[in-house]
């Protein structure tokens, strides 16, 4: 393993009791001070390849290094080498932010100094010191989410584990767990991540790879994996059914494939291409044709449209989650 | 790619000697016990939980049917109440399962057991500082209840020593009642599953030499509170405490004390084990 690479898993193969494989022959590699994304539905198998990395899960077969070390041969090098966040705030309730952060400071061999001045610092990194010796389980779910990110950090890990590190948290609070992991990748961390959000996998990362039923079915850079989706699609209503067949016409020359027609809703859906370039231009078309229309949209593709598009087959349905984000 | 490439810090890592992982071990542990301690300081309600049901026993079987059962045993209300405070110890003792139990899962449960797993901490010392937590608590306990003892007329007779060797036995029951629960703890999926335990701890806690001798039960239980592990503790306490005792004919009231050794130790010898390799191995 060369120091370029940080994560590195060659045919990862894990089943769990009853027969269900988890990880079905998964390769990885993620470059040193880089940020990787694993994203899928729930039951992809990003959470078990995460647990296997941070060497909390034995697997079936493959081999896997973190951070220059074997994970089943070496697990003790490996966990001085990363952090783990977990999907569930690791912190302890009772004990303040302060208490927390020292005690894994001790854990880490630190010494009592050492771990007392660590945690101060993160305290103030993460914007907790006005609640450090509160009791955590008076945080709010941002405020916790902060502290166990920060308690993933007392070592400076050279790599650190991110499951689902944003699932259940307002706008605001995402906001700032994605400015902190900006921050420590510009500090040479290698971040592995795992999400549902197609925005967050977009936002972070610099390769994404797509998991399904434990397999890696596309993987690449977010600019990459947008191409083999394809481009978004464009969305027309009108006023009066008569105008539908007009805008049919219209789209079709612009998207080059025949649009489907909501009689229903008034509404002409067909694929585009080039973004909001090609909008302006379905807009022109529309306008010089003489049509007035109630409302005019560039959809992006949902999670499901993804794996429609990488697999052939609906997502499990979850992909609703991530159709809130955007490519 | 092979573990020659491993970057030069690696060799360090490996490098563990034996005494250097104990000193981990042990360092670690007591990391681990100061948070439990913390938590007892903090939320003082799992004491006050724990020992409600001694307390409650003192005044219910010392007061309320202290009388009777003296007179049923032939050694009068004061008799009685001399008899069943070491019995009320090795309970409380006993009853302790249950906080380590809960604690034990709601950590494995929140995911707190994760990240401990991913430290290069040691990887018994969640669990031995857990237990070592527990015997403080148990300290605890056992002061409050010698205390209320001393109120109601409990004493101990044959000197400082034998009474502290009586509650050195008590405390080692705890320990080897802390591992049960440990393991009890890694195996159970939530705290209510975990309750379903406790009512089966309840009546075995009663069926010992804790509230009446073994003689006096029906013949088809006699073997079970005979052989309870907390019988021999509680004999061999009455024993050094020279408390009042119901001169008992089997072979462990005749060996009560080394059998308050061997019990827990037993248990230790298999729970210790089973508990680190559970922990070892959760969610495989």
């Amino acid at each position: 393993m060369d120091t370029d690479t940080a994560i590195l898993a060659r045919g990862l193969r894990k089943d769990y009791r009853g027969g269900r494989v988890a990880l079905d022959g998964v390769d990885l590699r993620v470059g040193a001070g880089t940020v990787h994304g694993l994203l899928g539905p729930n039951g992809a198998g990003k959470t078990t390849m995460v647990r296997v990395l941070a060497t909390l899960l034995s697997f079936d077969s493959g081999r896997a290094w973190v951070a220059g070390a074997d994970v089943v041969a070496r697990p003790w090098v490996v966990r001085e080498r990363i952090g783990f966040v977990g999907q569930y705030a690791a912190v302890d309730e009772v004990l303040s932010a302060r208490r927390n952060l020292e005690m894994f400071g001790r854990l880490y061999h630190l010494g009592r100094r050492r771990s007392r001045s660590r945690a101060q610092e993160l305290l103030e990194r993460f914007d907790l010191v006005g609640a450090a010796d509160r009791p955590v389980r008076t945080f709010s779910g941002g405020m916790r989410r902060r502290l166990d990110l920060a308690a993933g950090l007392v070592l400076d890990p050279r790599v650190l584990f991110l499951d689902e590190p944003t699932t259940g948290l307002d706008p605001r609070s995402r906001g700032q767990v994605w400015s902190m992991v900006r921050g420590l990748v510009a500090g040479g961390t290698t971040v592995l991540l795992t999400t549902q959000y197609l925005e967050e996998a977009d936002r972070l990362a610099d390769r994404i790879s797509v998991m399904d039923t434990g397999r890696v079915i596309a993987q690449g850079t977010p600019g990459e994996l947008k191409e083999r989706v394809g481009g978004g699609r464009v969305e027309v209503v009108v006023g009066r059914t008569e105008e539908l067949g007009v805008v049919a016409q219209v789209l079709e020359r612009m998207a080059g494939a025949p649009p489907s027609v909501d009689v229903d809703a008034l509404c002409v859906r067909a694929p585009l291409a080039g973004g909001g370039g090609a909008l302006t231009k379905v807009v022109r078309a529309l306008d010089e044709a003489g049509l007035d229309v109630e409302d005019i949209a560039l959809r992006k593709p949902t999670l499901d449209e993804v794996f429609l598009a990488l697999t052939g087959q609906e997502g499990d349905g979850s992909g609703d989650v991530g159709g809130r984000g955007s490519w | 790619m092979v573990s020659g490439g491993e970057w030069a810090l690696g060799a360090v890592g490996g490098a563990r000697s034996w005494s250097r992982r104990l000193g981990w071990v042990v360092a670690d542990s007591a990391v681990v016990a100061r948070r439990y301690l913390a938590h007892l300081v903090r939320k003082p309600d799992e004491l006050v939980g724990t020992l409600m049901i001694p307390v409650l026993a003192v005044l219910l079987f010392g007061f309320v049917f202290g009388e009777a059962m003296g007179a049923a045993m032939g050694l009068g209300g004061d008799g009685y109440r001399d008899f069943l405070m070491p019995g009320l110890f090795a309970l409380t003792m006993a009853f302790g399962i249950g906080n380590t139990t809960i604690a034990v899962v709601s950590d494995v449960g929140r995911g707190v057991v994760d990240r401990f797993r991913t430290l290069p901490m040691a990887p018994s010392a969640l669990l031995v500082g857990r237990s070592m937590a527990d015997v403080v608590a148990a300290l605890v306990d056992l002061v409050v209840l010698v205390g209320m003892g001393l109120l109601i007329g409990w004493r101990w007779h044959l000197g400082v020593g034998a009474a502290l060797a009586a509650l050195g036995l008590l405390l080692l029951l705890r320990v080897a009642f802390t591992w049960v629960g440990i393991w009890l703890g890694l195996m159970v999926r939530s705290p209510e599953s975990a309750m379903k335990f406790f009512s089966l701890v309840f009546p075995l806690a009663m069926v010992a030499e804790t509230f009446v001798p073994a003689e006096m039960v029906p013949v088809w239980v006699a073997p079970v509170a005979e052989w309870n592990p907390l019988s021999a503790t509680v004999l061999a306490c009455r024993e050094l405490f020279g408390n009042t005792a119901v001169a008992g004919q089997g072979w462990v009231a005749q060996n009560a004390v080394l059998m308050a050794l061997v019990w827990p130790l037993v248990l230790l010898a298999v729970f210790v084990p089973l508990s680190v390799v559970r922990y070892r191995r959760l969610s495989r």
